[in-house]
Formats: structure tokens, C-alpha cells, sequence
């Protein structure tokens, strides 16, 4: 992999209103989180409901626009840059919801060519069929319409989509979590499969740590808007460092009976506050099990340090593996 | 497995198919469907989106929507025949006798009334309390499910409480009345996974204290080899394997269940998945013989031409495979 990230987002923050854009109470749905991901890696962000992993994912595709911070294509501030917007590109979530139904595939599927005016006529017809055979789908379903398709063959059209307007980086916010376990696995080998073939970089929005342990080379861990960990996938998921990445990979639960009865009695306490009004110091530390006074008043701020797997990092006072020299 | 099951079922079903009539044709949508259910057990259906593991327990509950035929050979209830029941005696059987957590806890309660209101209507109804004593009972059975604050919450509405928190009340009023069966229906699915683990544990709980067998409805092996001690694999509409949990997991017998199995991600090892082919029958016109057919992998001469029975060689395990991966005459 080059040295230069395909994309980085530096210091991105984002704060909405709930309940009403003027006197609803502000939270901060992302505070000061910074990514990079090389070209042709994946990089997954895991987190639970309400961490802001899909704001983030938004943030990056221009979706939403950041309150602070800037998002770097090769180096470039992207901005409103149309052709540079163009290299990052979305999968969403819900195959039901994410395709307009009242169109064909054909349509869907070229959408972007249609806003890039990349293509027309014939060879946007040919373009689309290519796209849609290289997702694995048959060519000649290009005329039909969305709901003729079961639930992965939906997301199928929708990465068929994303890949249209030929993408760098492919921002993917929980493209899986919809699907049974047999077609979710199709799914996951299909955007393996496309990264090696285009040399694509892929962000992979998930809360399931079993799909990010198939897919993704290195890994951030987000709780209420912060990243709390970062680091190769292996190191993460296997040896966490921060005690809610402790706390997720114990609860998270796998088909072998004498492993997962291992979680019976274990589960940790709490639920993610409010962000509206979000706890001081470590966000986590109403919920943490090392928690000190340090953590009720100040707010840990990631350290990184540089290993043999590369970059990692924790923001904690208390991490479970203390032996790192950490330097920030 | 903290207590020992005790043998006598407290739910047995035996041959049950309910079909939909639908524009397009006949839906089976759960077809030749048997099992038992042992007092405070815990037993597994699993399968994935269509495979009928709902409609079988709805249909168990008498809570079928649409125009559904439902036949059985057998449906007994802890001494009491479903088939012969009325609705008036089915009504005071459900909550009492059985009870059913559902996965969306936000529209399984009323949003509408307080807390309080709707627990406190479950005591006054089918035990004829007065409204005095329903709000304690409420207040104390929230305590049971751990909800913080039990006694000033009691007056709030559905919205004001966290998912997690919803779920808690949904099974609090599922066991109000100290039900023999809890049917609990991908009771964790649309919770977060910490919030699933506490949950979870709540249900180990509720049932060593009450002795509840729960009947859980799941498309989620690790929930599965957490929670159950037998397992019943459905798919298709049809039971294609049952068995114990530790033995199907350690060698399973149907092709479905194994690829099922080597389909699903695993956090320690970082193998390339292993997807089944193709998607789900269309149950108005499945394909012949057997269901699994068009994306097994083990296919032999009699899968395309007859259906397979489910059939048992040793107690407490059967497949319907003409082709199984383990003979379970050697399992044991």
C-alpha cells in the first residue's frame, strides 16, 4: 500500500438540534474524530446505535456537511469539488429503502453517470450491464424494477450503483445488517472480491464484529461520537485496549455453544447515555469497569503509537494492555 | 444449565401446517411442523426470514393474522387442548399459561398509556385486583426486570424509555403473570449488543427463578448456542433438523444447517465465508423433493424426486436428508 491515504478526514465534528433545528437542545452526534484510509484497504468504524458512525459515513460522502474539520481527497480538501465528490461513494443500509422503486435498475444503476453526464445512450446501457454482471447479477434484469429483486439482490443494485461513476473509496454504512447470515456472507465475499478487482478503498460502517473481522483490515471504534480505539483489525478485535472495545467483543456472540455460554452473567452494565447531555470526562465512564476520578473530569484524547501492524491507538487512562509506549 | 429439564413436555405440537391464501396462490407457510417443549427448557427454532418460525408459534398462540388454515394433529398446552379450546378459554391461557415477547418493542406496547397503566390492566383483568394493589405489583414487577427507578418511572410512556429499557418493560409484562412458556421472538434483534447481552442474562434469570420453558424464535446462532439447550432448524416452512445444541453445533447433520453454520463470520479467525447459493424458495410453488435442493451441496439422486422425512435414530436428534453429513446412529 502507498503512503499517502485515498481519503482522511481531520477533526470532523457535527452537532444537530433534536427536537427542531432552533430550540431543540444541540448534541454533538461526531466530536473531533480524524480517519485515513490507503487505497485498496478497508477500514471499518464499529459502533452501537447513536455513536455517530453513520453521521460520520454521511460526512464523508457530502451527505452532511461538517461543523469543523475538512475531508482531504489524495491530499486535496474536497469540499464542493464535484469530480473529486465523484471518488467517494455510498452503499446504504436498507436494499428496501435505499432504491426508488418506481424505476428500473437501469435508471438506478446510472444515476451517477446520469448527474456526472459520464455516459449515454448505448454505452450507458453497456456501462450498466457491465456493472450489473460484475455484482453478479444478471445483465438482462436491467429493465426490471426493484421489488422483483430479493433483499441481496437489492443490495447488489445498490453497489452496482456506488461502483457506476468508477469510485476511489466506497463508503458502506451497514450494507450487510439487513440479510439473513447465508446472503449476508455473499454480500461480504462480493465487496472482498470488487476491492481486489478495482483496488478500491472501502469504509465499512458496522455493529457487528464478526462481518468487520471477514472484511476489514484495520478498525475505529466509535462511542457517542468519539473514537475510542483504532488499530489493525487483528489487534482491535482480538486483543482490545479500550474497556468498551473489552466490552463489545465480549458481548458479541458466536455460533459455538462452550465460547458463547462463556457471556452468560458478563453483561456490562448500562446502556449509552443521551447525547444530548452526555456524562463528563470519558463519555464511557458511567458504564466502565476501570473507571478512576481522572475519568469523571477529564476527557481522554487518543494516543497513537506506530507497531509492527501499523498504527494504533486508544483514548483511555486506563487501557486494558498498558505495556505500549504510548506518544501522542 | 443450571436445573435439569424435566421430561414431560408443557408444550406439544405435532403435524402443523398453516397456509395463506394470497392473490398468487396457496402459501405453505409452515408445513408438517412438530415438536415438544420440556418444562423449563430452553429449545431454539431457528431459520432464516420466511423459513415459518414465527407463523408456528403464532399460530401456537392462536394470533395468526390474515386468512390463515391452520391444521395440527396435536397442540396441547400444559395439560390444556389447543384444538379443542375456544377462543374465550385460549384468551385466559395466553399470559397466564403462555406468553410472547416480541422483537419491536417500541410497537408492541401501547404508546398511548402509561407504564403503569399497562401493566397494572394485565393484574386487574385476569386477577380482579384493585387499582391500588396493580400499580405495587407493577412497581415490583419492573423491579424484577431491573428497571432503575422503578417507582418513579411507573408513570411514564413507552417513547420516554431507551430500547433497552422498552424490552425490559415488554418482557416484564410478558411474565406479569408467571406464564409456564415464554415465546420469545427474536427478543434482542433490533438492540444493541451490549444491551442484548443484559437482556439475555434478564431471560436466564426470569427463567431459573419462575421455571419457564421459553420457546426462542431466532435467526441468530450465537444467540442460539448462548441461550438453548436443543435446537430445531427450520427451513422452508419444514423442520429439516433437531437435536441438542452441543451436538448439532459440533457436527451438524442437514446440509442447510452446516452451511448455515460456515456462512456465519467468527471474530477469532478470519476465514473467507462460505455464502449458500441462490436465496430462499418461493413457498407458493417450491421446488420438488427436497426444499434445499436448488443450493445444496451434497445433492444425491432422491433430493430433486422425494421429500425427506424428518427422522430420528437416537432420542432428542433428526433430520430430513436423504444424504445427512453425520449418520446420527453413530453420534452419541
Amino acid at each position: 500500500m502507498s503512503a499517502e491515504p485515498i481519503l482522511e478526514a481531520r477533526g470532523l465534528s457535527k452537532t444537530f438540534r433534536a427536537g427542531g433545528a432552533v430550540f431543540g437542545k444541540p448534541f454533538q452526534a461526531v466530536k473531533d474524530v480524524s480517519l485515513a484510509v490507503m487505497p485498496g484497504e478497508t477500514l471499518a468504524v464499529v459502533g452501537e446505535s447513536g455513536c455517530g458512525k453513520s453521521t460520520l459515513a454521511r460526512m464523508l460522502v457530502g451527505l452532511e456537511t461538517p461543523d469543523e474539520g475538512e475531508i482531504l481527497f489524495r491530499g486535496a480538501p474536497i469540499k464542493r469539488d464535484r469530480a473529486l465528490r465523484r471518488q467517494v461513494q455510498m452503499v446504504f443500509q436498507d436494499p428496501y429503502l435505499s432504491l426508488n422503486p418506481r424505476r428500473t435498475v437501469l435508471d438506478i444503476v446510472a444515476e451517477p453517470l446520469d448527474v456526472h453526464g459520464l455516459a449515454k445512450g448505448a454505452p450507458r446501457t453497456a456501462r450498466v450491464e457491465e456493472l450489473l454482471t460484475a455484482v453478479g447479477l444478471d445483465p438482462a434484469a436491467s429493465s426490471r424494477f426493484p421489488h422483483e429483486f430479493s433483499g441481496g439482490q437489492r443490495q447488489r443494485i445498490g453497489i452496482a450503483r456506488a461502483l457506476a461513476a468508477e469510485p476511489s473509496v466506497l463508503v458502506c454504512d451497514e450494507p450487510v445488517s439487513a440479510l439473513d447470515v447465508s446472503v449476508q456472507a455473499q454480500v461480504v465475499n462480493l465487496l472482498i472480491d470488487l476491492q481486489k478487482r478495482l483496488g478500491i478503498a472501502i469504509i465499512f460502517i458496522a455493529h457487528d464484529l464478526a462481518v468487520v473481522r471477514a472484511i476489514s483490515h484495520r478498525v475505529m471504534v466509535m462511542y457517542l461520537g468519539r473514537a475510542v480505539e483504532e488499530g489493525g483489525a487483528d489487534r482491535v478485535l482480538v486483543t482490545p485496549n479500550h474497556p468498551y472495545t473489552v466490552a463489545l467483543r465480549g458481548s458479541a456472540l458466536e455460533p459455538d455453544p462452550a465460547r458463547a455460554r462463556l457471556a452468560r452473567g458478563k453483561a456490562t452494565r448500562g446502556e449509552p447515555p443521551n447525547p444530548v447531555n452526555p456524562p463528563p470526562g470519558c463519555r464511557f465512564n458511567p458504564r466502565c469497569p476501570r473507571v478512576t476520578d481522572e475519568c469523571r473530569t477529564n476527557e481522554p484524547q487518543m494516543k497513537r503509537h506506530t507497531d509492527a501492524a501499523g498504527v494504533s491507538g486508544v483514548a483511555c487512562y486506563h487501557p486494558v494492555h498498558e505495556a505500549v509506549e504510548l506518544n501522542a | 444449565m443450571t436445573k435439569q429439564a424435566d421430561e414431560r413436555p408443557v408444550l406439544s405440537v405435532s403435524g402443523l401446517d398453516v397456509s395463506f391464501r394470497t392473490m398468487r396462490g396457496e402459501v405453505k407457510a409452515v408445513s408438517d411442523v412438530s415438536f415438544d417443549l420440556k418444562r423449563g427448557e430452553v429449545l431454539a427454532l431457528v431459520g432464516e426470514s420466511g423459513s415459518g418460525k414465527s407463523v408456528s408459534t403464532r399460530a401456537v398462540m392462536g394470533i395468526v393474522r390474515g386468512n390463515a388454515t391452520i391444521n395440527a394433529r396435536r397442540m396441547e398446552l400444559a395439560g390444556h387442548d389447543l384444538l379443542t379450546a375456544d377462543e374465550e378459554q385460549k384468551r385466559k391461557l395466553r399470559g397466564r399459561v403462555i406468553s410472547l415477547v416480541f422483537q419491536d418493542a417500541l410497537s408492541a406496547l401501547n404508546p398511548v398509556l402509561s407504564i403503569g397503566d399497562q401493566l397494572g390492566e394485565l393484574y386487574r383483568t385476569h386477577l380482579n385486583v384493585s387499582k391500588k394493589e396493580a400499580r405495587e405489583r407493577s412497581i415490583e414487577l419492573l423491579r424484577s426486570v431491573h428497571l432503575a427507578s422503578a417507582d418513579k418511572r411507573i408513570d411514564d410512556y413507552p417513547h420516554q424509555f431507551s430500547g433497552g429499557m422498552r424490552q425490559r418493560i415488554l418482557i416484564a409484562s410478558a411474565i406479569a403473570l408467571k406464564p409456564e412458556v415464554l415465546i420469545a421472538d427474536e427478543p434482542t434483534t433490533a438492540l444493541d449488543v451490549t444491551v442484548q447481552a443484559q437482556i439475555l442474562d434478564l431471560l436466564d434469570e426470569l427463567r431459573d427463578e419462575l421455571g419457564m420453558a421459553i420457546l426462542l424464535i431466532t435467526h441468530d446462532l450465537g444467540v442460539v448456542a448462548r441461550m438453548a439447550e436443543r435446537v430445531a432448524v427450520m427451513y422452508a416452512g419444514r423442520l429439516v433438523e433437531t437435536g441438542s445444541v452441543d451436538d448439532i453445533f459440533r457436527a451438524p447433520s442437514h446440509p442447510y444447517t452446516a452451511a448455515l453454520m460456515a456462512s456465519a463470520p467468527r471474530i477469532e479467525t478470519v476465514e473467507k465465508l462460505e455464502p449458500i447459493k441462490g436465496s430462499p424458495p418461493n413457498l407458493i410453488a417450491p421446488p420438488p423433493g427436497c426444499a434445499f435442493n436448488p443450493r445444496c451441496t451434497h445433492l444425491g439422486d432422491l433430493c430433486t424426486k422425494v421429500r425427506p422425512e424428518l427422522i430420528g435414530d437416537l432420542p432428542g436428534r433428526s433430520r430430513a436428508c436423504h444424504y445427512p453429513l453425520v449418520e446420527t446412529a453413530h453420534v452419541g
